[in-house]
């Protein structure tokens, strides 16, 4: 088999029709465009849903809950053996909100290999006084810092700065909600009660919005002293301590190790967002339907065409026989066509599919829930450009190879005497 | 009896669709090196048939063809194509040249295809034949924008451009003029006696045919009888 002849004839059949070829390269690149900005557009978009639970949420959260003793005092007894014994009406045990020895326990879990970062703090509830109206608020003192790091708090600061409240221990970020009932500015001062009745004067460094009205209207963050003044206690007053994992998937584990080691509540973010995960991986479902389903269709797209294509040329075919070129060599004449066609076209998909990612990425996208995020968000995957361009030389390969397996199998008057 | 050059031997066709039906029934024939045949008969009776499965492009037959004592029944197709490269010129009815080709293109396929000779080599060869048959001028163009009687002689070139063994024609004159067809038929017989070629042709033409060497008379798909033709010159023709 003479390659360079079988390319050459090829190079002739597609420059002869340029129109035609170029028609049959844009529904290949019509295909793998498609499958590129929809793939990429999608995961986006879910990517931006994943992103705005799982950089908010602690990995695993520890802290103390109130709830009824595991072991009742009749449990102790060992005079009724192995018999049944039944306990009415059991009432939570009186303890403590705070962690204790919360401070050395997080020094020693900043050190375990698994941990990116551990974060203390402190739940708090508190009225906002303003004139004579209280409203109800829940004020979480934080190492402001670190919060916006590890859980990107600063996405959610609308107005000011986190590092304003750092520089600032007696400073607020007031949830938006509350500030517009309020009508407060960033720079007033705002009155906080606590539960106590310990009044505080702090100085509003920013709003905080998390895009749920619910939580807007009552949540504030202030530093960990901040909170630790207003509740009254010492700076080992810490109620709650969040861990942030290298690998998401071993905190369900990791989280029952820690329920034993140190005697706390301890809920991993599988636990505590069920329902998460089901949207996850419902949209995970979905988007694999959606590109199967793009990719079946492009393809059956590719097919016609290029099936088409090779229908037209069955006159040559049968000439190309009759003058002594071989099944084998008719085939590869159309393969190649087809391959060639299937490049460009795969090539000028790809482009197109990164073009128009670029003008969706760059479109602005306004939504009060994520402050920060301006524009749609696109995920630029390596992997749905490979999938593309192999998806869309397969299909123009295998449109090229099954109708010229027709051909091969002819003989030469089977098509003179078809005409 | 002289070595054949190609011969059929009990050769037997049906086609199968729309009905079950016989085409060609017991066709027994041989024919020589350097000799210059016709068929004819009417339109249905089995000649162009019998000609395609001559020239190996039909596989679907009983019986045997033998071309230069080399049984060609049963081979498999890449076999074939390699035969009908080298061994057989093919000129159609429609000259069938690739619309998208040049002229030139058109005739050094087969051979580019056969690979004994190199580019510069073919090309020469080709415009030797374009010249022959006096077309050389219309080497460059596509082959798309020539007239009839051009392709047709384009057609010619190609089947000889790999210097076959035999000739065969489907009725090469078939839709040419008078003018054409004496050209065409001119060629045909200078290339039989100079260069000892062997031509097979199926033709309705009457003149055509009695100028060749003999002539099979087919009917209802058998050969009725063969003859040696007269061999008379276009002034001695009656009428």
């Amino acid at each position: 088999m003479d390659v360079r002849l079988i390319l050459s004839i090829s190079r002739t059949h597609l420059f002869s029709r340029k129109k035609q070829s170029i028609i049959a390269a844009l529904g290949v690149t019509f295909g793998i465009g498609t499958y590129i900005i929809m793939m990429g557009f999608m995961n986006g978009l879910n990517g931006l849903l994943d992103g705005l639970i799982l950089n908010r949420t602690p990995h695993i959260h520890l802290y103390n809950e109130i709830q009824a003793s595991q072991k009742q005092p009749l449990d102790l007894i060992s005079t009724y053996g192995k018999r049944e014994r039944f306990v009415r009406s059991v009432k939570p045990m009186q303890s403590q909100s705070r962690i204790h020895n919360a401070v050395p326990l997080m020094n020693f879990l900043e050190k375990q290999p698994y941990s990116k970062g551990v974060t203390a703090q402190i739940r708090a509830q508190a009225f906002y006084l303003g004139g004579s109206v209280q409203l109800n608020g829940s004020i979480t003192g934080v190492d402001v810092m670190k919060e916006a790091a590890l859980y990107n708090l600063g996405d959610y600061i609308i107005e000011g700065s986190c590092q304003a409240l750092e520089s600032n221990e007696n400073g607020i970020l007031l949830g938006a909600g509350v500030a517009k009932k309020l009508s407060l500015q960033v720079g007033d001062v705002v009155q906080l009660s606590s539960t106590k009745g310990e009044l505080l004067a702090l100085k509003i460094e920013g709003f905080y919005q998390s895009g749920l009205a619910d939580i807007d209207d009552i949540q504030s963050y202030v530093n960990l002293k901040t909170a630790q003044r207003l509740m009254g206690e010492g700076r080992n007053y810490i109620t709650d301590i969040n861990v942030k994992l290298y690998d998401i998937e071993k905190a369900p584990e990791l989280a029952k190790d820690m329920e034993k080691l140190f005697h706390v509540r301890a809920v991993n973010i599988q636990q505590a967002n069920a329902q998460f995960e089901t949207g996850s991986s419902v949209r995970t479902l979905i988007s694999y339907a959606v590109s199967i389903t793009l990719l079946i269709v492009a393809g059956f797209g590719i097919y016609n065409i290029l099936n088409m294509l090779i229908y037209e040329k069955m006159n040559d075919i049968a000439i190309l026989k009759a003058t002594g070129f071989s099944s084998n060599d008719v085939k590869w004449i159309f393969i190649s066509q087809a391959v060639m066609i299937g490049l460009l076209g795969s090539i000028i998909g790809l482009i197109v599919g990164y073009g128009v990612s670029v003008l969706i990425d760059n479109t602005s996208f306004d939504t009060p829930a994520l402050p920060t995020i301006k524009t749609y968000p696109v995920e630029y995957d390596l992997k749905y450009y490979i999938i593309g361009v192999i998806f869309g030389m397969v299909s123009t390969f295998l449109a090229g190879y099954l109708p010229s397996r027709r051909a091969e199998k002819m003989d030469p008057v089977d098509i003179i005497r078809g005409q | 009896m002289k070595n054949p050059i190609l011969e059929a031997r009990n050769i037997n066709k049906f086609f199968h669709l729309p009905d079950e039906f016989q085409v060609l029934t017991d066709i027994n024939f041989s024919m020589n090196k350097g000799e210059f045949v016709s068929i004819m008969g009417k339109s249905g009776c089995g000649k162009s048939t019998l000609l395609y499965l001559l020239s190996t492009m039909d596989t679907d037959y009983e019986g045997e063809v033998w071309l230069d004592e080399q049984k060609l029944s049963g081979l498999n197709s890449n076999e074939l194509a390699r035969i009908r490269n080298e061994k057989i010129g093919f000129v159609f009815q429609f000259h069938y040249l690739l619309a998208e080709f040049t002229v030139l293109e058109n005739v050094t396929l087969p051979a580019r295809k056969l690979g004994v000779k190199s580019r510069e080599e073919i090309e020469h060869d080709a415009m030797t034949k374009l010249k022959l048959l006096g077309i050389e001028d219309q080497a460059l163009k596509l082959s798309s924008r020539i007239s009839g009687g051009q392709k047709q002689r384009v057609a010619i070139a190609r089947a000889l451009i790999n210097n076959p063994m035999i000739i065969m024609g489907d009725e090469p004159t078939g839709n040419l003029d008078s003018k054409n067809s004496d050209v065409v038929f001119d060629i045909f017989k200078e290339l039989c006696t100079e260069e000892n070629l062997s031509l097979l042709v199926v033709t309705h033409d009457e003149d055509f045919a009695h100028r060749t060497d003999r002539i099979i008379e087919m009917g209802d798909g058998r050969i009725l009888n063969s003859k040696i033709s007269g061999r008379f010159d276009i002034a001695q023709r009656p009428g």
